[in-house]
């Protein structure tokens, strides 16, 4: 019998590779990002080559009103027209920026902020370690939809102030997205502290802590060097089922008309118009159908990604 | 003993939660009559502060909240507060001047508790079967089916199910009814696009669970016994088994009790998820404060529920 000479890093990618739902997730994720940062660039090109390529391009502006409303899907707009006459299909990409930028941004702000509070609690124990850990509990006992709006609303009174003095009005709609990043970061990261704390506090009485605290290391170095790289499984894990719940409440919160702000679009504000439109008169399914099926396919591949990790680096995640 | 202690507990809890919530809102900037039609005169303005004492400072606002201390007339007489949280007054709501909130719970929590404990049924309904057959069949078939349809319940947001519901099953092929709340019919759409995401993580709560039991030594030795491969799953495993489920049942259902935002806009229905948001879009002030302390006596009680029945389950969980 040979050595495994690899790794547990390496061998844990190899399970990874070896888990076919988390490679299609990845790749579904790889493509998808591509297009969505692909699209304007290639509606760009298009319209500088003749006027068959400016007509494309101005078909499929995604701000652009037109008399076309309720298209079906069909050729000219492969996902249809909305209420406004704009092209669906560049909407839900363009609305994919927003989505899959909050989830990202909003899930490294709630790890930034889990990890700390976590580490530190778990490092320090004792009387520290229950405090921190009850404001966590408090704070789980508070239903996060009003901690959120409470948040935002505080944050945008501040802003426009601040703004105003600073006589920079075309500011806001970037701010909007500050906000979300920011509200939705604050209150994803208990969950994150809780799983840290756990991790951590195990691991701080380990030999090879001791031994490094023995030979004079400060805690810094401790936390920096000998913590934190091992709990790093744990979080990635953690972190790729955080992006799915946050891209999740951001849709909630652009469906409750408190994320973006049109014209800029989210999956949760394209999915909020469709709602809108439903009569018994005229169904116009694609409002609905292609921002949902598309929100619904990325949570998947989320997912899928995130079973594969946890899996593959054997951690659990729940609770 | 120890659960005599978590009871006791509660109270300074939720004193705790209701202070929080109190001064977030203060916090926030704006009051709760912004929206009145503007612009109201400054003396308008007042005599409505003075009235709901906004003009007082806040550790007052918060004793009269609680009903707690006394106040004293032109005459330097004593008048204890009337009503307040002690006496299960939440006060009034500053946006629906002639309600309570006390009338506007009463009026919106049967409504929520009874399509919450309908979507429970469903989740359970659905995803303990869901999960038990996914569990004992690892690796076929029915696993990877069932699995993949579990996942996909988790994925399907509630915002993107209802309103296909309601395009597919009641719009056009008028098999339900479109919305409101008046007969049991009209319960079955939302009690779907409700309970849909829960059932997908009760069967992989249960899944993974039956997974670790059946690896455990205990049904080794009950195989050993001799006993029917089902007598043993059913017997012994799921009582084991479904342990990470029952702890996921407290806080799911606080969550479905205290209602839904979006189920209830999309089907137009009466229960407290609607006022829940718009109160804290509102600024108005105790109704808030009243959902939120609803929701966390809720949650802090059925936490104690799940770990009694956690405690009857698996007689080797000992609290100390």
């Amino acid at each position: 019998m040979t050595d495994d000479l690899r790794s547990p890093n390496q061998r844990a990618w190899q399970r990874f590779r070896a888990h076919r739902p988390a490679m299609v997730g990845t790749w579904f994720l790889a493509v998808l990002v591509v297009a969505v940062l692909a699209w304007p660039v290639i509606l760009r090109l298009v319209s500088h080559a003749g006027a068959g390529g400016r007509d494309f391009a101005a078909l499929h502006d995604p701000d652009a009103l037109s008399e076309a409303q309720f298209t079906p899907p069909g050729g000219a707009h492969w996902f249809g027209t909305d209420v406004h006459g704009r092209d669906l299909f560049s909407r839900v990409l363009y609305g994919a920026q927003i989505s899959l930028l909050v989830g990202a941004v909003g899930a490294v702000v709630s790890l930034v902020i889990g990890v700390l509070w976590g580490a530190v609690a778990g490092y320090l124990g004792g009387w520290w370690d229950g405090w921190m850990m009850r404001v966590v509990d408090i704070l789980y006992s508070l239903p996060s939809i009003i901690f959120v709006i409470v948040l935002i609303t505080i944050l945008e009174d501040k802003l426009k102030f601040v703004l105003a003095q600073m006589g920079a009005t075309g500011m806001e709609k970037l701010a909007r997205l500050l906000f979300l990043f920011v509200g939705l970061g604050a209150v994803s990261w208990l969950t994150m502290a809780r799983i840290v704390r756990g991790q951590v506090l195990s691991l701080r009485n380990r030999a090879f802590v001791e031994a490094s605290r023995a030979l004079g290391a400060g805690h810094a170095h401790i936390l920096a060097r000998h913590i934190l790289p091992n709990v790093l499984g744990v979080v990635i894990v953690y972190l790729t089922l955080t992006v799915p719940a946050i891209i999740l409440y951001e849709s909630f919160l652009s469906y409750l008309g408190l994320g973006i702000q049109p014209p800029m679009a989210s999956w949760g504000s394209l999915i909020a118009e469709g709602a809108g439109q439903i009569n018994s008169l005229k169904i116009y399914w694609w409002l609905l159908a292609f921002p949902g099926a598309l929100l619904v396919t990325t949570l998947l591949a989320l997912n899928f990604v995130g079973d594969g990790l946890r899996d593959a680096w054997d951690v659990r995640a729940d609770k | 003993m120890y659960f005599l202690r978590r009871l006791v507990l509660t109270v300074p809890l939720l004193l705790l939660i209701s202070l929080l919530a109190f001064g977030l809102l203060r916090l926030a900037p704006g009051g709760p009559f912004d929206r009145e039609r503007k612009p109201a005169s400054p003396e308008i303005e007042r005599n409505l502060a003075r009235k709901y004492h906004l003009d007082e400072s806040f550790i007052l606002q918060y004793l009269r909240y609680l009903g707690v201390g006394y106040e004293r007339d032109a005459d330097g007489r004593r008048h204890w507060f009337e009503g307040g949280l002690v006496r299960g007054d939440l006060g009034p709501s500053y946006r629906y001047r002639n309600h309570t909130v006390n009338d506007i719970i009463a009026a919106g929590l049967p409504v929520s508790m009874t399509l919450g404990c309908l979507a429970f049924c469903f989740a359970l309904g659905v995803g303990l079967p869901l999960g038990f057959v996914t569990a004992v069949n690892r690796g076929r078939w029915p696993d990877y089916v069932g699995s993949l349809l579990a996942i996909l319940c988790i994925c399907i947001p509630g915002l993107v199910v209802a309103p296909l519901l309601v395009v597919g099953l009641a719009v056009k092929w008028r098999w339900f009814p479109v919305a409101l709340w008046t007969s049991p019919w009209h319960a079955v759409l939302p009690t779907i696009a409700l309970g849909l995401y829960f059932s997908g993580r009760i069967a992989r709560l249960l899944r993974e669970g039956m997974l670790n039991v059946m690896r455990s030594e205990f049904i080794t030795t009950a195989r050993a016994k001799g006993m029917g491969e089902s007598a043993v799953l059913l017997k012994h495993g799921l009582r084991i088994a479904i342990l990470p489920v029952v702890s996921y049942a407290g806080p799911l259902l606080a969550d479905l009790l205290t209602g839904s935002f979006v189920i209830e806009s999309v089907f137009q229905i009466p229960g407290i998820g609607v006022p829940m948001v718009n109160s804290s879009l509102n600024r108005d002030y105790t109704l808030v404060v009243g959902l939120v302390l609803l929701y966390a006596a809720l949650l802090v009680g059925l936490n104690l529920v799940v770990d009694l029945v956690y405690r009857l389950l698996d007689r080797r969980v000992k609290y100390d």
